[in-house]
């Protein structure tokens, strides 16, 4: 895909978002309509390779800034493991991330208790606990493209 | 002359070198990774009192635990990760992410690149051991899964 194709969609999401916004529901560029559930993907090495070892490398549009800022401050009780990197690393990774970040309530660091995931997650607790599932924060198991910032349902 | 009279002594030369400076790299199979272990063994004596060399043993040990008081109770063990068997593929504990194996025969590239060794052994020595690891540790860590 082309990079002009690519944004296109997401000129679409800014124009939602601000809809979504002012509703006080989604982050700037993770819309609810269907066809345009995308953000855009990691482009940053490092964000790609040391978030990524142990998770997704979740794309900065999926937190606001605090959020991102509170997630680098505490790496060292990172949901309670010890993720610490290198200072210079920390300090590139933090900068993408704050510099590219969405919008939503900055005091929460799950992106999975944000309003917006906890609307579009309404259905059985269940789900999470299936062995091809595991935790909520596996966005790949139901979301497929999800590594590439595409999460059309499946 | 013959041409080929010289070269022979060359090659003894060579070979009487890597006989005699080549212990980490005997060991370990590959130059940096022997860097590496080096650098841990000069640590290791400042840090040890009578250290005698790294342990395969030692570092099978640490590898499978268990041990108490690590960070992550769900993780006694490197092996509660990387599996028993360190030529397999590991997986993380609560994410479920494939983790490339740590033999060195399964993944050739481990134990090459000093600041990612540094990196996961600050990590994960706190979240298995509850505590750094000392340079004894990692050296023996290393040498285990070098022949594996």
């Amino acid at each position: 895909m082309s990079p002009n194709r690519s944004l296109r969609p997401l000129t679409g999401i800014a124009v939602l978002a601000m809809f979504a916004v002012t509703a006080g529901a989604a982050p700037n560029n993770a819309a609810f309509a269907s066809e345009f559930e995308r953000v855009r993907p990691v482009t940053h090495a490092a964000t790609q390779k040391e978030c990524g070892e142990c998770h997704m490398a979740y794309q900065p549009g999926l937190l606001p800034a605090a959020s991102w800022n509170r997630i680098m401050d505490g790496l060292q009780d990172h949901f309670g493991e010890n993720a610490s990197l290198p200072a210079d690393t920390a300090a590139a990774i933090r900068n993408y991330l704050t510099q590219n970040a969405g919008s939503g309530d900055g005091r929460l660091i799950r992106i999975t208790e944000q309003r917006w995931w906890l609307h579009k997650h309404d259905f059985s607790p269940s789900i999470w606990t299936r062995k091809s599932v595991g935790a909520k924060s596996n966005c790949e198991a139901c979301h497929r493209t999800a590594a590439q910032g595409l999460y059309e349902d499946d | 002359m013959r041409p080929t009279r010289p070269t022979k002594p060359i090659l003894l030369l060579a070979a009487a070198v890597s006989l005699g400076a080549g212990v980490a790299l005997a060991a370990s199979g590959d130059p940096e990774r022997a860097r590496i272990l080096d650098g841990y063994a000069a640590q290791a004596k400042a840090q040890t009192p009578g250290f005698a060399g790294f342990s395969a043993e030692r570092g099978r040990a640490l590898y499978l635990g268990p041990h108490a008081g690590g960070k992550v109770a769900d993780t006694p063990g490197c092996a509660s990760c990387h599996t028993r068997d360190p030529a397999g593929t590991g997986r993380h504990y609560k994410t479920g992410r494939d983790i490339l194996p740590m033999a060195v025969s399964a993944n050739p590239k481990r134990f090459t690149d000093p600041a990612e060794v540094e990196k996961r052994f600050e990590r994960d020595c706190v979240n298995v051991l509850g505590r750094a690891c000392t340079a004894q540790e990692k050296g023996d860590f290393i040498t285990f899964l070098s022949n594996q």
